[in-house]
């Protein structure tokens, strides 16, 4: 059984392509049968983050309009033999697909892949309705700010809306040293808010950046954003996970209370 | 930022928690300013067959109340309404 997955946001620049390429990359390394989608059409991102860039021939585009074939169109990643991309057109735009050519895309594929991952344009026009068509589930990434959680709401009653269940949060981004002063909401805050069950925190990580520089995908590496998403791949997978504790153990205060406890 | 300053005031994360909490009721009441200002408008119209209100005074939102009984905080409509002069039966006719 193949499992459709949308990963959303709503609001631009939240992590949903980093987070579908560490997701993805996780579950190929818990030697899953995965392929990405970038559904991003006319501004494709994914295969930059994912390093693949130079081995792209043909696009989601070609193999819906019947230009080349889907084995033709999907990429092989030569770190991970069970992961596959297949990305975007950079020269069309979101109406060269409709949401019902996009399940028959992803029907043909659930035949070869375990986990078929969808990386969702922002917004929620045309480009989102076709990503989020074929999807058995969500994943819904947000940071802790306002502006982007006020948009996760609105994607979350759009999935709704449009049949789409399972519905899970990611809080993407989280800075522990401004959580602690009160300056950033906190994990319980953001669940409480958009009211459905959170499936990873991620912690804000230069890491991150570094990776995305590079092209590989950091997920199961020993930094903490690494091992934030290698757990949510376990989620994924039905495992329970218990949540990292994202702490700042260093900080003076820390100290102090430790100092306390003993005494 | 001195210590005093933690008990003066809310800190970020809490007043953005709080303004999410309200900004969510109306956006999921799908009460766009358009709608609202549907509202106000039927609203001053109906009030005004009875007594003559201050129509640039007036203000409606929604925000949340405290239930009674069951679980919590609900969506409310809040209006306030400033009164000019109350309008005797006879001159309403």
């Amino acid at each position: 059984m193949s499992e459709v997955i949308v990963i959303t946001s709503g609001k631009g620049g939240v992590g949903k392509t980093t987070t579908t390429a560490n997701v993805g990359t996780g579950l190929a390394q818990l030697d899953k049968k995965v392929v990405l989608i970038d559904t991003d059409i006319g501004l494709r991102n994914l295969d930059v983050v994912m390093g693949l860039e130079n081995r792209i021939v043909y696009n989601l585009v070609d193999v819906v309009e019947g230009n080349c074939r889907m084995k033709q169109a999907l990429i092989k990643d030569k770190r991970y033999p069970n992961l596959s991309l297949l990305p975007s057109a950079q020269t069309r735009d979101k109406t060269a697909v409709s949401p019902e050519q996009m399940i028959k895309l992803i029907d043909e594929l659930r035949e070869d892949f375990d986990y078929i991952l969808l990386d969702c344009p922002a917004g929620i026009e045309q480009g989102f309705k076709n990503a989020i068509a074929g999807a058995d589930r969500a994943l819904v990434v947000t940071t802790p700010e306002v502006s982007a959680i006020r948009d996760a709401d609105r994607i979350i009653g759009l999935l709704g809306a449009n049949d789409v269940k399972n519905v899970e949060l990611i809080v993407n981004r989280l800075r522990m040293d401004m959580v602690k002063r009160g300056d950033m909401m906190n994990i319980n805050d953001v669940t409480d808010i958009l009211a459905i069950e959170l499936i990873g925190a991620v912690p804000d990580d230069e890491q991150i950046v570094i990776s995305t520089n590079q092209g590989e995908p950091l997920v199961g590496s020993d930094c903490l954003a690494g091992q934030a998403y290698a757990n949510i791949c376990h989620r994924l997978l039905g495992e329970q996970v218990p949540f990292l504790d994202l702490e700042v153990k260093s900080s003076v205060w820390n100290k102090l209370k430790d100092i306390f406890k003993k005494n | 930022m001195g210590l005093m300053d933690l008990f003066k005031r809310k800190n970020s994360g809490e007043i953005a928690r709080d303004r999410l909490k309200l900004l969510l009721v109306s956006d999921r009441a799908n009460c766009s300013p358009e709608v609202m200002e549907k509202i106000k408008n039927d609203i001053i119209q109906v009030i005004s067959k009875y007594m003559e209100i201050d129509a640039e005074g007036l203000d409606i939102q929604i925000t949340q109340t405290e239930s009674e009984g069951n679980n919590g905080n609900v969506p409310a409509l809040y209006a306030n309404i400033p009164i000019k002069d109350m309008k005797h039966s006879a001159d309403s006719q």
